[in-house]
């Protein structure tokens, strides 16, 4: 992969080139190489301290990578603020405790960056905010606050926040780990229907049935490598390595 | 529920009785607490008949000379009555106290009207900005009324003035201070902190005695501000030290997340902080801002040491007309009353807000 992008070739959504990072003396990221082209859907899983938080929230530069490149769009990620906000915008983010915002009615969250970011006028933010809370299934709470839904419904509203940029690619970080099990499908549900709309999206998650059911890949990482990938039929009945081998056993036989 | 239909048919009184004798309950349950509710009963009444007696019964209440308020036993309303217009505005000319009363009046409504959150839009911005130019022009003359240099300002729209700016100019600097103190770039952080820890290092009075008396020495003449200025700059920097750091505490509270989503969805630094960030730390800590205004709305009568008239200095200033005795409780007492009345709105509104805040979380 040394050849260099030209306008001709097609540019891939994601291009990280051997990203390194470390606190201290503990090394977050080592090496890691991965290109995810457009409209490709990736499931990111592996133990806990493995790295797979650290991967993509750098995809985003809410971590900042030491070692190595990152292309979104074919643009780097670099210290430039302006630049870092643009990239930003078009790469959607939902994260394990939702972090809604609890001063701001469920509307109001939806519209926020659509208003402040993107300069849109406040009739155009709702309607378009309307029309995703439809998609995500809860229109009806749009003027309630995030304290008053559910952890479901209260994730459901993150993702349709983060469409609401109408966002080139969407990064899921264990997008289903802090809810209650019974509301776990609902929150699936709406990603799938998103994969199947050909969204760009990178997830991490343990839900491997949501893996099989939409994954084009699953991207096993261990101790801050990207151990073995592959696709989830593959992956998840021959695994190569022993410690994706173990990793499975684990999680597959509980 | 029978029972209680049955009861009620049977005594129609008790409805009313009962709620009365469950209160007594806790007063009269045994002998001792008998003993003790009725010796507290009498000392409350023995109490509030000597008050009753001094501050109404044997006061001269009405306007009167002095001769009066010399023959009576109780409390001396008249000089108050008398005096009112000197207590309130102190040495500022007398046949233009309509201004400094006008300047009162403009502040307190403007405080009023910008109560409702829902009044809380940029044109409020401009609306103070307004008010304190209209504030400004009214106590100090030029533009068709006759001047008034500062020297002579005095009473109550000395301390609305010195309150109302000094919270006014220092909220948004403490702000900044809060959040450089937060930053991210060592020379905002470090120069945050040393405003802050210097100011609250000190007391309060030795900084209106700096601005009064050093800077005067330090600076030339022509740079020199006015001395109400420098009392106002004195008060406005320590507010600010103060308030940054109550701020601070706010936006520690405020979990990561909250900062990440926003930077996830694009927004700026400023944009988060002040879309998202402020409003939600500012609202954690409104018990301890109101702490802190109220300590500074009572701050103000401090620069009576550096030779400003507030409300205070200018009460002081009334007694010492020889013509009346000099009823300086009740005077003291008129002036609590106003500083109370201030104080207690500002606690209430407070309240208030954090009520409304309240409801929104669910």
């Amino acid at each position: 992969m040394t050849e260099t992008i030209t306008s001709s070739a097609p540019v891939a959504a994601i291009r990280i080139e051997n990203l390194g990072k470390s606190y201290g003396d503990f090394e977050a990221l080592k090496n890691v190489n991965l290109i995810v082209a457009e409209g490709e859907r990736i499931v990111i899983c592996g133990p806990s301290g493995s790295g797979k938080s650290t991967l993509i929230r750098s995809i985003n530069r809410l971590e900042e990578h030491q070692i190595g490149r990152i292309l979104v769009d074919g643009t780097e990620l670099t210290n430039d603020l302006k630049g870092i906000e643009k990239i930003r915008s078009e790469v959607g983010m939902v994260f394990q405790h939702f972090n809604l915002f609890p001063h701001l009615t469920i509307l109001e969250n939806c519209t926020l960056a659509p208003i402040w970011v993107r300069k849109l006028p406040r009739a155009e933010a709702e309607e378009i905010a309307m029309r995703f809370l439809h998609k995500v299934r809860i229109p009806e709470q749009a003027n309630k606050y995030p304290g008053q839904l559910s952890g479901g419904q209260q994730q459901r509203v993150a993702i349709a926040r983060a469409l609401c940029m109408k966002p080139r690619i969407m990064l899921f970080d264990e997008p289903t780990s802090a809810l209650d099990p019974e509301m776990i499908k609902e929150v699936l549900d709406t990603m799938i229907e998103l994969a199947d709309e050909g969204m760009t999206m990178l997830c991490v998650t343990h839900e491997m049935g949501f893996a099989q059911a939409v994954a084009d890949r699953v991207v096993f990482m261990d101790r801050g490598q990207i151990v073995e990938q592959n696709e989830p039929m593959a992956f998840f009945s021959s695994p190569q390595n022993e410690r994706t081998k173990l990793f499975l056993s684990q999680i597959l036989g509980h | 529920m029978t029972d209680t239909a049955s009861n009620t048919l049977a005594l129609p009184i008790r409805p009313f009785l009962r709620p009365l004798l469950q209160r007594l309950a806790p007063f009269v349950g045994t002998p001792l607490n008998v003993a003790l509710s009725l010796l507290l009963l009498w000392l409350i009444l023995r109490v509030g008949w000597l008050l009753l007696d001094w501050a109404v019964v044997n006061a001269a209440l009405l306007p009167a000379k002095p001769e009066t308020c010399a023959a009576t036993t109780g409390a001396c309303w008249s000089f108050v009555i008398a005096k009112s217009g000197q207590i309130l505005f102190g040495i500022y000319p007398p046949a233009e106290r309509w201004r400094a009363g006008l300047v009162c009046v403009l502040i307190l409504t403007t405080l009023v009207a910008s109560a409702r959150p829902s009044s809380w839009r940029p044109w409020l911005g401009f609306a103070w900005v307004a008010m304190m130019a209209l504030v400004l022009w009214l106590m100090g003359g030029g533009f068709g009324l006759s001047r008034v240099p500062t020297s002579s300002w005095g009473g109550l729209p000395v301390t609305l003035i010195l309150t109302v700016f000094a919270i006014g100019l220092g909220f948004p600097m403490a702000i900044l201070l809060a959040l450089g103190r937060r930053s991210g770039l060592p020379v905002v952080r470090t120069l945050s902190v040393l405003v802050i820890e210097t100011i609250r290092g000190l007391p309060l009075l030795s900084l209106l005695f700096v601005a009064s008396i050093l800077l005067p020495l330090l600076l030339p003449e022509a740079l020199l501000p006015d001395k109400f200025v420098r009392a106002l700059l004195a008060l406005t920097i320590f507010a600010a030290a103060y308030l940054a750091e109550v701020i601070r505490g706010g936006l520690q509270a405020i979990p990561s997340g909250q900062s990440e989503a926003a930077k996830a969805l694009g927004l700026g630094y400023w944009n988060t902080q002040r879309l998202i960030i402020l409003p939600q730390a500012i609202r954690i800590v409104i018990p301890a801002l109101t702490n802190t205004i109220i300590v500074m709305i009572k701050n103000t009568s401090l620069v009576l040491v550096v030779g400003l008239f507030d409300l205070i200095s200018s009460g002081k200033a009334a007694l010492s007309d020889p013509d009346w005795p000099a009823p300086s409780t009740e005077t003291f007492l008129f002036i609590g009353l106003i500083y109370f009345a201030l104080a207690f709105s500002f606690a209430r509104f407070a309240d208030f807000l954090e009520r409304s805040g309240m409801e929104k979380r669910g």
